[in-house]
């Protein structure tokens, strides 16, 4: 197979200068936001602070030194491998991020396949006969997965469902899927069903979309005409050569929920990579937030590569060019 | 400040001053107005699931200020003196104390045969190696400035301490009762702590999830009486609603509640809610070093325009009692003692007239958003009153840490803000309006016979004159308006059918984990 060397290359670059900036990015960001350590961890008992006291916990937390120092000596240890320390956890962030990072992971990919489990067949009931009641159908269930709030939907279904029937598995202490698959997989079921019901709706629309686009093709026709049966025709013909927007649209809602999501570990107190840069945020954690924040978008980019390698894949046209 | 998740200034750092004297005197009243059936024989064995919201920040007892922090280091450490139910000192690893003659000496005797976690044996050294320690300035200890009248700590023999006084300090008994003020080994170091507790405490330290869980154990070799939990979980849920849902659930027993609406939800079934008055205070804080509030009249003025109860009714549902400067039951101000207890309009027109501002003031106040449930409504609602007298709230809305920045700079002339209480009313206020206390350039009031007031109290050992001089000070900083104090509110404790033996308290402490059972 030919390996388009200088794409990849060019590609590599501009992975890395993304990186670099989403670095210099947060790292202004957070400190233009006013506090820091010391007054997040004291609260207002930072006024009793002494002079001495201030300047003896601003060395401790290595905030005395100039920004440019700070961010070249984060940036040195991260690229060793050395993420930093949470002085709350008191305990690495790498190693933090390495508990907190197969939460959402396994969060995401149990999101993304109950929403294209929802979305596509949706979108092809609706596809298949456009402005009828099954297309108004479909198109509602897609319009309410856009409008419905995670966090109403998430406080609603916990509220009603360990009100009303004491079911609630996300009450009980957290187990990763090595430790308790069962209790695991009851615990991702609630948040999953949240967000894949969110992200199904504009998998829905994209797949209805693409698949009237590809249907009116000459291919269609030409296929239909020499007697290819209907559910070949959907499958094989039509849905094969709509899935690029529809992987598109995918790998970027893949990539937006390996950030975490937020407010759905928040209310559901899963143990993900969004509570951990929130926590980090709230305690001003630079080190905790900076090096989150920069394998999310390492992560995000990873994704969004693998994505475009999908495509070559799924498509020669792409392979063509 | 506020109460979300931290007991600022202090307020559970040094969880309450001077009781020593004046309240087992006085015979204090419990402020605790709900309470859990205590059972005669508790069950002996269980977990108990605790729901919190927040992961503790710092297991250093001596730099702990955060709610949660504060309430798992209580089930890990000891303390010289402690509380009670009813927020008397009583004894804890001192067994008993004397003061000489003229009060500038404490002999303490101390508890024998208690041991830390780690095994080995409590002796006076460690109590003069912690007390040193916590007066070191390079500690950064939070409760440093609670020992500012003892002077040196000798350890006269392997059971004996005596604390040497400067002048004599009423409230010195009470600072002891601190977490912040907890005992440790003499060769205990910050960062070994930090991992792992080593205290004297009813629950020894088992382990930690970091963003998940806190477990402690029950300390077989406790001096006291033994806890009948096995063990307590701290389980961090993050938010108040999955708290009750999980509570409804059973996957945990016990939750303390801030939000009234989360509370409500909570009630029926098989949990059970209790609501204690809590010693914070909802107040609107006045910057009098600014240009426009450094004239009193001004200030009355915008007491006068103020109805309280209104201020209650609409940000917290009603769920509280107005409050004057005091909020302990032994000091306790009368709200209707103040000048304007009721809403005054005319009033407040004549002390604007006297300004010389009839026209109208505008003050720039500072609200936190999302500390605590009710800022936003509380400064809607004086903003509204207020416009009535012609005197204009310009509010700035800020983040927690933005709000935080500008109170510790002082930088406002008014902010809303629910502060936390003591049971002694020189640890809650003495800081504050004295010339010399460490956050007066916050308070931005102070004046030569509120000096000399606090003085006064703190050096008395009476308790009778110890309450005139404190009803002095109330009347005092109501008569200047210094602040305007507006309402207490209430903490809600939801429990779970199955518990039994908890009492909560009005210092919002939870160390009465240690006597809980499950059922």
């Amino acid at each position: 197979m030919h390996i388009p060397w200088r794409r990849v290359i060019r590609r590599i670059l501009s992975m890395l200068g993304t990186l670099l900036g989403v670095a210099v990015f947060v790292f202004i960001m957070l400190r233009a936001i006013p506090g820091n350590q010391i007054t997040a961890g004291l609260g207002t008992e930072a006024a009793a602070l002494t002079p001495e006291q201030r300047l003896a916990l601003e060395a401790y937390y290595g905030i005395d030194k100039p920004l440019v120092v700070q961010f070249f000596t984060w940036l040195g240890n991260v690229l060793t491998g050395n993420l930093g320390f949470s002085s709350r956890s008191q305990v690495s962030v790498l190693s933090l991020t390495l508990n907190a990072l197969p939460v959402t992971f396994e969060l995401a990919v149990l999101s993304i396949l109950l929403a294209l489990l929802i979305g596509i067949p949706l979108g092809m009931l609706s596809a298949s006969k456009p402005d009828s009641p099954r297309d108004a159908i479909g198109q509602l269930i897609g319009l309410a997965g856009l409008s419905v709030p995670s966090f109403l939907l998430a406080s609603a279904l916990l509220t009603i469902l360990s009100a009303k029937f004491g079911f609630n598995p996300n009450g009980e202490a957290y187990a990763t899927l090595t430790e308790d698959p069962v209790r695991n997989l009851r615990q991702m079921l609630l948040p999953s069903l949240t967000l894949g019901f969110g992200i199904a709706a504009p998998i829905m629309r994209t797949t209805r979309t693409a698949l009237l686009e590809v249907r009116s093709q000459d291919f269609v026709r030409t296929a239909r005409a020499k007697g290819v049966g209907m559910r070949r025709l959907q499958v094989r013909h039509i849905l094969g050569n709509a899935l690029v927007p529809i992987v598109t649209i995918t790998g970027l809602q893949f990539g937006y929920l390996l950030g975490g999501a937020v407010v759905v570990e928040q209310i559901f107190s899963l143990p993900g990579i969004g509570r951990q840069v929130l926590i980090g945020i709230q305690g001003k954690e630079y080190a905790v937030v900076q090096s989150t924040v920069l394998v999310i978008a390492l992560l995000f980019v990873v994704v969004n590569l693998l994505t475009d390698i999908l495509y070559r894949i799924i498509d020669p046209r792409v392979r063509a060019e | 400040m506020t109460r979300g998740s931290r007991l600022t200034r202090g307020s559970l750092s040094l969880i309450g001053l001077g009781l020593a004297f004046a309240m087992a005197v006085s015979g204090c009243s419990s402020s605790t107005a709900g309470g859990v059936a205590t059972s005669t024989a508790p069950k002996v064995g269980g977990n108990l699931v605790v729901g919190i919201t927040t992961d503790p920040d710092n297991l250093f007892p001596w730099k702990a200020t955060q709610f949660q922090a504060v309430n798992v280091l209580q089930t890990l450490y000891g303390t010289l003196t402690e509380f009670d139910k009813d927020l008397n000192v009583v004894p804890g690893l001192a067994q008993s104390w004397t003061y000489s003659s003229d009060n500038l000496t404490v002999t303490m005797k101390l508890r024998q045969g208690v041991k830390f976690a780690d095994g080995s044996p409590f002796s006076s050294a460690d109590v003069k190696f912690s007390l040193d320690k916590i007066k070191d300035k390079t500690t950064a200890a939070v409760a440093a400035a609670s020992l500012a009248s003892v002077t040196s700590v000798d350890a006269t023999d392997a059971n004996t301490v005596t604390l040497h006084l400067s002048a004599p300090d009423a409230a010195l008994l009470a600072n002891l009762a601190s977490v912040n003020m907890a005992i440790l080994a003499s060769n205990a170091t910050e960062e070994a702590l930090k991992t792992t507790p080593n205290g004297t405490g009813p629950f020894v330290f088992k382990e930690r999830k970091p963003s998940q869980s806190i477990t402690v154990a029950r300390n077989d070799a406790y001096w006291g009486d033994k806890t009948p939990l096995d063990s307590v979980e701290f389980r961090i849920i993050p938010d108040e609603t999955s708290i009750v849902s999980a509570m409804q659930s059973n996957n945990v027993q016990l939750a303390v509640l801030d939000d009234p609406l989360v509370a409500k939800t909570a009630q029926g079934g098989s949990l059970t809610v209790a609501k204690t008055p809590q010693l914070s205070y909802h107040v609107l804080q006045l910057n009098a070093s600014r240009s426009v509030l450094s004239d009193v009249n001004v200030r009355l003025a915008m007491q006068c325009a103020i109805d309280r109860q209104q201020v209650l009714d609409t940000a917290a549902l009603g769920e509280g009692e107005v409050t004057g400067p005091i909020t302990s039951p032994a000091y306790k101000s009368d709200p209707a003692a103040r000048p304007c207890p009721t809403r005054d309009l005319a009033k407040a027109a004549d002390y604007l007239a006297k300004a010389g501002k009839s026209g109208g003031v505008t003050i720039k106040t500072i609200v936190s958003q999302g500390e605590y449930a009710t800022s936003v409504a509380e400064a809607q609602n004086l903003k509204a009153q207020l416009a009535d007298a012609k005197i204009t709230l310009d509010l700035e809305v800020l983040a927690s840490n933005a709000y935080v920045d500008r109170w510790v700079a002082g930088d406002f002339d008014a902010a809303v803000a629910l502060n936390g209480g003591r049971p002694d009313p020189d640890g809650m206020y003495g800081r504050y309006f004295t010339s010399t206390g460490n956050l007066n350039k916050v308070a931005g009031y102070s004046s030569p016979e509120l000096d000399s007031l606090f003085a006064a109290g703190r050096q008395s050992s009476d308790p009778t004159t110890r309450k005139d001089t404190y009803s002095k000070i109330s009347q005092n900083l109501e008569a200047n308006a210094a602040w305007i104090w507006l309402f207490t509110g209430y903490q809600y404790t939801v429990t779970s059918s199955k518990v039994s033996g908890y009492t909560p308290m009005a210092n919002a402490s939870i160390q009465f984990l240690r006597s809980t059972s499950l059922g």
